[in-house]
């Protein structure tokens, strides 16, 4: 914090707005800028893994294997995203801490669950309750990231099994053709050409991806939203920096900030989809092809 | 995979500290001024701030703060996310049915409300309230149509931008407000004296902590420095023991 910002009731005009931009609070805010795009940073891949490992099993000829596969998409697609996330967080939480507590609390005879409360004994909450606070809101930030990557993981499971099943049969057959085994044939052949096919679907949930992040303040986890309606909040004179109601400007911060991430976003995965269309055979790929004045 | 990982990291970097100390989470909404709000250096600031670490050093507990929404104070406490509600919650039956109280700490409040004009109708028109306050059960119950929100910052810019005719809450919450207004709020109708007072929510198999609390809020009734407390944070026409 500045200097000039000991006494903010004695500021006025800019050198008030700068120190109430600088505030504890306001610093708090655009950190959590930060945990969101960390959470971006880290679900996209995570989902992408899951989404890659649910297609490859719903492809499977191995009957269970197959059906785990297509029963995870169908199961996380199925139910509201809202519903997932309120179910799996309490039930990953409770799950974990109900684990530790039969390893580490085998002589406890109280029941876990007395009435409405959910009780294990104290080595077994995690994190533990004497842990610094940071800690539990890492653990918060964590059932979040995962549970995010389930939920995407699902929808990116159907967009990829949707462009390996895109690439044309008579590529998979020349390079059988050519004796190469059905792995050599899914490495070689088939995965790097589903990504073009897959792309459209993948951007599309990437953008959704950036529009669900306000989810996060649902699963307790501090983020933009909750610090814009905490901040822009009518402020009493018991705060330092009274104020009317100012949620319209920090909703509108908001509304820019995510408008430049979907645009920044949109961008790149245009460039990239050029890319990917070099040398392929789809109607993009084609044009390529022609407008570098290569032989149709 | 992940999450256990950094489960197990985070056991193994704490369980090593010793229980001695037995650590408290206290949980609080962190948007109700002047009895619990976040400060502008982001820390839980207020009353039940000043009094809970007081208390707290009175009981020989650590206790660390932790900042909840109200929609969900009760469930989380239950699951065992923190282990006592701090946020100027009133004694009620309803709530003594699913969690314990220690004794109040803040006399029975008076309730009020505060509209655009002194004579808003606030038995047949629209009344705001924050959502699972005894407040809104009041609301309820009296004929006027109930506007509920998630936070009582809400309930208040309801009636400013005429959504309702009024809004209805603690006296306490209404009174900065109402005066920092420059008379565009008024109160309206009567006051309402509702629960018990205003006590700590503990889990119902927690006896242990809640007779710590009891004990450390009863010296502090005893020896005045609750009543200055209160004196201090709600004025000096605020209701003290």
């Amino acid at each position: 914090m500045l200097a000039s910002c000991a006494d903010p009731s004695v500021l006025e005009g800019l050198g008030w707005l700068l120190c109430y931009l600088t505030s504890g609070t306001h610093i708090a805010f655009y950190w959590s800028f930060v945990t969101v795009l960390v959470l971006l940073a880290v679900t996209a891949p995570v989902a992408l893994a899951f989404g890659f490992g649910g297609a490859v099993a719903a492809r499977s000829s191995i009957w269970p294997i197959s059906l785990l596969g297509r029963g995870y998409m169908a199961m996380v697609r199925g139910v509201p995203d809202i519903v997932f996330f309120l179910f799996f967080v309490i039930a990953l939480d409770q799950g974990i801490e109900w684990l530790t507590h039969q390893v580490r609390c085998p002589d406890w005879t109280d029941p876990v669950r007395q009435g409405l409360e959910f009780r294990v004994c104290p080595q077994a909450k995690v994190p533990p309750g004497n842990a610094p606070q940071v800690w539990h809101q890492i653990y918060g930030f964590g059932l979040a990231v995962i549970t995010f990557a389930l939920v995407f993981g699902a929808f990116a499971a159907n967009v990829l099994l949707g462009g390996m099943q895109a690439v044309p049969r008579a590529q998979l057959e020349t390079a059988e053709a050519y004796g190469m085994t059905q792995r050599q044939v899914f490495r070689r052949v088939l995965v790097p050409q589903m990504w073009i096919y897959a792309l459209p679907g993948l951007s599309n949930l990437w953008l959704i991806l950036i529009k669900a992040t306000p989810l996060l303040f649902l699963l307790g986890v501090r983020d933009i939203v909750y610090w814009a309606r905490e901040l822009g909040s009518t402020k009493t004179s018991v705060y330092a920096y009274p104020h009317p109601d100012w949620r319209l400007y920090y909703f509108l911060a908001l509304l820019v900030f995510y408008l430049c991430m979907t645009r920044v976003s949109e961008i790149l995965l245009g460039r990239l989809t050029r890319n990917l269309s070099r040398g392929q055979a789809t109607a993009a790929g084609e044009a390529q092809r022609k407008a570098a004045g290569g032989v149709a | 995979m992940k999450k256990l990982l950094l489960a197990t990291t985070v056991m193994a970097l704490t369980s090593g500290a010793a229980l001695a100390q037995q650590t408290v989470r206290m949980g609080t909404e962190g948007a109700y001024p002047p009895f619990n709000f976040i400060n502008d250096s982001g820390e839980v600031d207020g009353f039940e701030r000043e009094m809970g670490d007081e208390l707290c050093k009175r009981a020989e507990l650590t206790c660390e703060w932790v900042v909840t929404d109200w929609d969900s104070i009760i469930p989380n406490l239950q699951s065992g996310n923190y282990d006592t509600i701090i946020a100027g919650m009133s004694i009620t039956d309803e709530r003594d049915e699913v969690i314990d109280f220690t004794q109040n700490y803040i006399p029975p409040a008076t309730s009020a409300y505060a509209a655009l004009s002194a004579d808003a109708d606030v038995v047949g028109g629209v009344v705001a309230a924050q959502v699972g306050t005894i407040q809104a059960g009041h609301v309820a119950e009296s004929g006027a149509t109930l506007l509920e929100f998630a936070t009582p910052d809400e309930t208040v810019a309801a009636v400013r931008n005429g959504e309702a005719d009024a809004v209805f809450a603690d006296k306490d919450y209404l009174v900065p407000v109402v005066a920092e207004s420059g008379g565009e709020f008024s109160w309206a109708g009567e006051e309402v004296q509702l629960g018990g007072g205003v006590g700590m929510g503990l889990r119902e198999s927690d006896t242990e902590l809640k007779e710590k609390f009891n004990v450390a809020i009863q010296s502090m009734k005893d020896d005045g420095t609750l009543n200055e407390m209160i004196t201090k944070w709600f004025g000096a026409e605020a209701l003290v023991f």
